[in-house]
């Protein structure tokens, strides 16, 4: 069970919020330049890394507000909350035996 | 090769062996070394893994190929899930290739001289609603029509054939869509069975082996990087489940998919009181009885990325409290164990077996949390992909293409089951 700290709310269990996947997604453009493989991109292929990933959370039953968390995905262990307009912070990736990055 | 190692099991041979207080049986494959350099190298020795090299051998006569797998054999996956094997699809391209799967299934144990426990108890799955009746009579008639079997039977039938189940339950059984081919495998069988069989033929099987890296030279990949020394290839076969993405990563691509933890769990064993398996999307779990007694339970993901394998425990109660609306006299029965495997899931749940961006390099990866059931169909077409470097005619829709041509096969809606 995660304990997830909303920037609103404090500290709260995991069952109060929804994980909205990958986070600082671009939308490429101008749209009439975007060819279909950058389209392909930028809807479906996604980093997915086994270490730290930088996703949306939104805290569904609590004060139903969307936040940034950076989280290992290997030991599930939040390393930063943050806020929608904040910019991605510098956090190393830690390696993982048997991980890739 | 000694030949010993490619006796024949049979009834006579386990008899013999009583006699001899089973000191006779010869191990069932190699430990293989690796050598420097293979024609085909499969990293992953999983089921699709371990198909896949049977029947690169079997079907297409390339026998120089190894196994890598970062620990042993079955360990991932293969090993962690709920033993169900089903086509109850809702598109053509889903139901020709699960069907095809299902078919190699009830084959499987002759073929491969080992009992994987194929039993075909059939797969039930129920609607507790108005809207949930009219999915599965959608169900029923698309799978009737892609050439699958189906019956569509009311609540009072659903009943009868099931007597456990829970006699005035909060939303009661209105109907249930049968699939009577449908069932259960006994899982570290398929994997010990293909491994047995592809190493009789002549492939290496390489455990405690872990891919670090790729060699690739000018866009074609020349060999593998491993924890056992440097192995040079052509071809790659990437079968690594829940870890394509880290796999994808270190040969410079990304994939469309998402890795995810899910749960399994199994109960203490009881007496015979199960004989399908039962799929209930409404309670959001699903259960069937092992020939060892235990209740096999499946729920829905950990909704958020993992390679974390282990669960969560909201998802525990959640698949407890399903089984419970289903079947209260089990509520006293307590969960033995629980694990997680980590699965890739593709944005419209169908799988990916095609060539990668890097040439040489094939990939088998997608199956979400439904990759058991297609283990044989898997291998063989992806064998054929890796052999031929064409995709298989049932395979061919499954390609990393349909992400920019718009050609989705979402069976993630349209069929409305877990996978």
């Amino acid at each position: 069970m995660l304990k997830i700290s909303c920037p609103w709310c404090g500290p709260r269990p995991e069952i109060e919020f929804r994980c909205g996947g990958e986070s600082h997604l671009q939308r490429p453009g101008p749209h009439d330049q975007v060819s279909d493989a950058e389209w392909a991109q930028y809807l479906f292929y996604r980093t997915n890394p086994r270490g730290v990933n930088f996703e949306r959370w939104l805290h569904q039953h609590g004060c139903r507000q969307w936040f940034n968390v950076a989280r290992d995905t290997a030991t599930h262990e939040i390393r930063a909350v943050y806020r929608m307009t904040d910019p991605k912070p510098d956090i190393k990736p830690t390696r993982h035996k048997g991980g890739g990055r | 090769m000694n030949a010993a190692r490619r006796k024949k099991y049979s009834a006579f041979a386990l008899a013999r062996e009583a006699l001899r207080h089973h000191r006779g049986w010869p191990p069932a494959w190699r430990d293989a070394t690796p050598k420097r350099a293979y024609d085909v190298v499969i990293i992953g020795g999983g089921g699709h893994g371990l198909a896949t090299a049977y029947y690169l051998a079997r079907e297409h006569g390339v026998t120089n190929v190894a196994v890598l797998e970062k620990s042993w054999i079955g360990g991932g996956n293969t090993g962690r899930n709920t033993t169900v094997v089903r086509s109850n699809y809702f598109f053509p391209e889903s139901t020709a290739f699960y069907d095809f799967s299902v078919k190699l299934y009830e084959g499987l144990s002759r073929e491969l001289n080992y009992n994987i426990m194929f039993s075909q108890r059939g797969m039930m799955m129920l609607a507790h609603d108005r809207h949930g009746v009219e999915m599965l009579r959608r169900s029923a008639n698309a799978m009737l029509l892609n050439g699958a079997d189906a019956e569509f039977l009311d609540g009072a039938e659903v009943k009868r054939r099931i007597p456990g189940l829970n006699p005035s339950p909060r939303f009661p059984v209105l109907a249930g869509l049968n699939q009577p081919r449908g069932g259960t495998a006994r899982h570290d069988a398929v994997a010990w069975g293909y491994a047995r069989a592809a190493d009789a033929l002549g492939v290496d099987i390489i455990q405690n082996c872990e891919v670090t890296g790729f060699i690739v030279e000018g866009g074609q990949v020349r060999g593998v990087e491993t924890s056992r020394g440097e192995i040079r290839t052509n071809k790659v076969g990437l079968a690594v489940a829940g870890h394509s993405s880290v796999l994808a990563d270190m040969a410079g691509f990304r994939l469309p998919l998402t890795s995810y933890a899910l749960q399994a769990f199994v109960s203490e064993p009881l007496k015979p009181c199960l004989d399908t398996v039962i799929l209930s999307p409404a309670t959001g779990v699903y259960l069937s009885q092992s020939d060892k007694g235990g209740l096999v339970v499946g729920t829905a993901l950990d909704h958020y990325p993992s390679y974390a394998q282990r669960g969560n425990i909201p998802i525990m109660e959640h698949a407890a409290a399903g089984v419970v609306e289903l079947f209260p006299q089990f509520s006293r029965v307590r969960f033995l164990r629980q694990w997680a495997g980590i699965v890739d899931v593709m944005h419209d749940s169908t799988p990916v077996v095609d060539k990668s961006p890097v040439g040489g390099l094939y990939l088998n990866c997608g199956w979400g949390t439904g990759g058991f059931k297609a283990i044989p169909g898997g291998g063989f077409c992806f064998a054929h992909t890796i052999a031929r470097d064409e995709a298989h005619p049932l395979t061919a829709p499954f390609s990393l293409k349909r992400f920019e041509t718009g050609a989705l096969i979402d069976e993630a809606a349209a069929s409305g089951i877990a996978h």
